[in-house]
């Protein structure tokens, strides 16, 4: 796994408080490990900080996964 | 040892939402010096993030309260009434706006979300002054939360701009009638700070680096700072103050024009 990844994984996992093991690819935030539309606002502000990027507000909207994180991370730095 | 700057002293916190909150950054400062504090927060989704952030500083009263609700917040007031039978002061960080009008043209704004606005962002501070007031049976203090939008025109802050504007208004009357009282009411200007409710703001990282860049300390303001500014006008040592509105911004509300050793914004902050 990269090392973005595991960065992600890691402010999901303490953010989220759900066990590492459930933060798969297809987990979804809201359906899988239980985050309301807050979180997923809180979420997004900490993925801004940790990696400097700006997460623009359209795209927010689409990173609804753990994979979808990754990916739009990966690709914006 | 020296008694603390707020030892003795009780105040009601409206508006932490989360670790982030400029709210949050206040209550961490009055706690510090002293004080026993109580939080509002607003339904469920708040209450399990205020809950272990009050935990934190010994909080004593955590209250549900919504302010565009009148019976909401007679029960707050009610419960620090039979709690605490008095209140030394009062911080209302309050503020919402529907984000899609936080983008744009202000003229665009729509007759529901402008009365909206007007009524969290600026009637809720009147309301719960009206409360406050009957508890501030030994003086006390009020302070609220604003924004340079207020003075000048700044991009995308639109209809939260003349709300603020309005906020600001309201802090000179409330002044005026409640300084009979020794109730001095005064709002903190703070500079742009990552909060939840700024996410909803477009460009804000813009924003933010523009302040940086151009304000005469050269940075950003932290929430600790405006909480050590709160402790000011929430203590004695701002006992002579009122109908103020302190500019905790970096000195950012002074400057005329971009600064002449600030770089090419886009360069700086990759925005195309």
């Amino acid at each position: 796994m990269s090392d973005i990844a595991d960065r992600v994984k890691k402010i999901v996992v303490e953010h989220l408080g759900v066990e590492e093991g459930k933060v798969v690819e297809n987990a979804s935030f809201i359906d899988d490990l239980g985050a309301d539309s807050l979180d997923t606002v809180e979420l997004v502000m900490a993925f801004e900080e940790e990696f400097g990027i700006e997460i623009p507000d359209d795209a927010a909207e689409t990173i609804q996964t753990f994979g979808d994180a990754t990916k739009f991370i990966t690709e914006a730095s | 040892m020296a008694k603390k700057i707020m030892e003795g002293k009780r105040g009601l916190i409206m508006g932490v939402a989360n670790d982030k909150s400029i709210a949050w950054g206040i209550a961490k400062a009055c706690a510090e010096h002293g004080a026993e504090l109580g939080l509002t927060y607003m339904g469920d989704a708040f209450k399990k993030r205020v809950e272990p952030l009050g935990a934190e500083l010994g909080v004593t009263q955590l209250i549900d309260c919504d302010v565009s609700d009148p019976d909401s917040i007679d029960a707050a007031f009610a419960q620090i009434e039979r709690e605490w039978g008095k209140l030394d002061f009062l911080v209302h960080a309050i503020g919402f706006s529907d984000k899609n009008e936080l983008r744009g043209r202000y003229v665009d704004t729509s007759p529901e979300n402008f009365r909206m606005t007007m009524d969290v962002s600026v009637y809720s501070f009147t309301a719960v002054a009206q409360r406050a007031e009957k508890l501030m049976t030994d003086g006390g203090s009020m302070l609220t939360l604003t924004y340079y939008g207020a003075e000048q025109v700044m991009p995308h802050y639109n209809v939260m701009g003349v709300a603020k504007a309005a906020l600001e208004a309201s802090v000179k009357y409330l002044a005026e009638d409640l300084g009979k009282d020794n109730i001095r009411v005064n709002a903190i200007s703070a500079g742009p700070i990552k909060t939840l409710a700024a996410s909803g703001i477009g460009d804000f990282r813009y924003i933010m680096k523009w302040n940086e860049l151009n304000s005469p300390l050269r940075r950003n303001v932290t929430q600790d700072e405006v909480g050590k500014s709160a402790v000011y006008l929430l203590s004695d040592l701002g006992s002579g103050v009122t109908g103020e509105n302190l500019h905790v911004d970096a000195g950012y509300h002074i400057v005329g024009m971009k600064a002449v050793d600030a770089p090419d914004i886009d360069a700086v902050s990759g925005r195309k």
